[in-house]
């Protein structure tokens, strides 16, 4: 008990004396996945919505497939993205392994799938709803879109905070395209588990610490954001 | 102000689009008939759409305003097929007011939008019209928190800044208490003042007498009776619109 008491106040000290190291980690970090995010969102959200409003042949196909990636796993997604980006693959002239760029492109690998496939469910929900008076309007499909996002705003919301909590958790695609080089592709996830196996129980715990305090705020946000909006628009 | 609160109507300088015909149209879904064969002209004025349950009503409304396309047969606005400029100058309220997730007035600048209305006079316009149908103070209000007829006037204001030659109604008040049902029947003269045509469905025959020039009796998909409202309620021709107007038809 008493290293792990020890180890818990240095990670303390570690957070309130806002350690360089530590510092530098936690915002490459938040920088890869927010990136990550903010593509999948902006790919994502027109996306799936499009899945909604269009019928075409293999629409269930892609729906099928896009809920199956929902739950892919980050080591996969890793390996997708290695394969080509590595020397040999496809886009390997591009010199993107072990560089945040390449972190960025995998979490996008794991989050898309997320927020496109949940933004489908909402928007097919709420055009059942709006479909006839939309169409009363006289609007068309690629005009019911923006609507149809604006209204579903909430939901949506918490579709992509559910994006950013499954990037900023994984472990698995960042450590193999990034290759958790000190100071360059160093996110939370791959430190915790490095300074875990070097027994630099210190800050592993504090870095493991910021990481529930962020997924904490992330899921606040999103219950309260829920919340305001119930008693809001009813 | 009289600018603001009568936002032109379009057909001031365009075609007229009634009379509607209805040449033999039928609806049928998987195979199943469901309304047809039906030949009808309507003219102006408020056109009452009545009949038991199933008989076809709402059927009908969605064909004329184009959300449903006939099997057979063709729907002419002054020997026009429907075109999608056509379609701009209809409007339609539903049973239960479909309302977006945002304030009554942002609810109204909408349409503004969407009918390229300038920027700088969508809010005074939308006002205008919330004032007309007694909506003024709900303006920031979330339009989905507001009561069934608050709710129902809000789908009215939002038609009358559509401008509409035509407005389709389908059984607007059959879910309001008297004071609201009311004020939906005034919003329904207001338009019609303004030399809207109506075309509203109803159960109620006391709001039918009270509203309709005319009345189109349905009953199982098909069209019984076209006539005018006084001759329809003292003399019905089918036996099904006497026992309908007798209140015998189950609704």
């Amino acid at each position: 008990m008493p290293i792990a008491d020890n180890a818990f106040s240095t990670a303390l000290t570690l957070i309130v004396t806002l350690d360089p190291a530590l510092l530098n980690i936690v915002s490459l970090s938040l920088q890869v996945s927010l990136s990550a995010v903010l593509i999948a969102a902006m790919i994502g959200l027109p996306l799936g919505a499009a899945l909604a409003l269009w019928l075409f042949p293999g629409r269930g196909a892609v729906v099928v497939v896009l809920n199956a990636f929902m739950g892919l796993p980050p080591v996969v997604a890793g390996l997708m993205v290695y394969l080509m980006l590595s020397r040999a693959g496809p886009l390997g002239s591009l010199g993107l392994l072990f560089t945040p760029t390449a972190m960025v492109i995998a979490q996008v690998v794991l989050v898309l799938p997320i927020v496109a496939a949940l933004t489908r469910q909402h928007i097919e929900a709420l055009l059942a709803e709006y479909r006839e008076q939309l169409a009363s309007f006289g609007l068309g499909r690629p005009r019911m879109m923006p609507t149809l996002l604006w209204d579903a705003r909430v939901a949506l919301t918490t579709v992509v905070l559910a994006g950013f909590g499954r990037a900023s958790a994984e472990v698995g695609a960042v450590l193999i395209v990034g290759g958790n080089i000190d100071g360059v592709t160093r996110v939370m996830t791959t430190a915790i588990a490095l300074e875990t196996n070097r027994g630099n129980l210190a800050l592993a715990l504090g870095l493991g610490l910021v990481l529930l305090l962020l997924v904490a705020c992330v899921n606040g946000a999103a219950h309260l954001l829920g919340e305001h909006a119930r008693r809001q628009m009813g | 102000m009289s600018s603001l609160s009568q936002p032109r109507l379009p057909q001031a300088t365009t075609t007229p689009m009634l009379p509607l015909t209805l040449d033999g149209v039928r609806f049928s879904h998987r195979g199943q008939r469901l309304l047809g064969d039906i030949d009808l002209r309507l003219g102006a004025g408020r056109t009452l759409i009545m009949g038991p349950n199933g008989a076809g009503k709402s059927l009908l409304m969605r064909l004329c305003h184009g959300l449903l396309k006939p099997t057979t047969g063709q729907i002419l606005w002054n020997d026009q097929a429907l075109s999608p400029a056509l379609a701009l100058r209809q409007a339609m309220v539903f049973q239960r007011p479909v309302l977006l997730k945002r304030s009554a007035q942002a609810n109204l600048t909408y349409v503004l939008a969407i009918r390229g209305c300038p920027r700088r006079l969508r809010k005074p316009r939308a006002q205008a019209a919330l004032e007309r149908f007694g909506l003024a103070t709900l303006a920031q209000r979330p339009a989905r928190v507001l009561s069934g007829g608050e709710q129902q006037r809000l789908a009215l204001a939002r038609a009358w800044l559509l401008a509409p030659d035509i407005l389709f109604l389908d059984e607007p008040t059959s879910a309001l208490d008297p004071a609201a049902i009311r004020a939906v029947e005034e919003a329904v003269n207001q338009f019609h003042h303004r030399g809207t045509k109506i075309v509203m469905t109803t159960h109620d025959l006391y709001q039918a007498r009270r509203l309709a020039d005319d009345v189109v009796f349905l009953n199982a998909g098909r069209l019984l009776e076209h006539s005018p409202a006084e001759r329809f309620f003292a003399t019905p021709q089918s036996s099904e619109a006497a026992a309908f107007v007798r209140g015998e038809l189950p609704w």
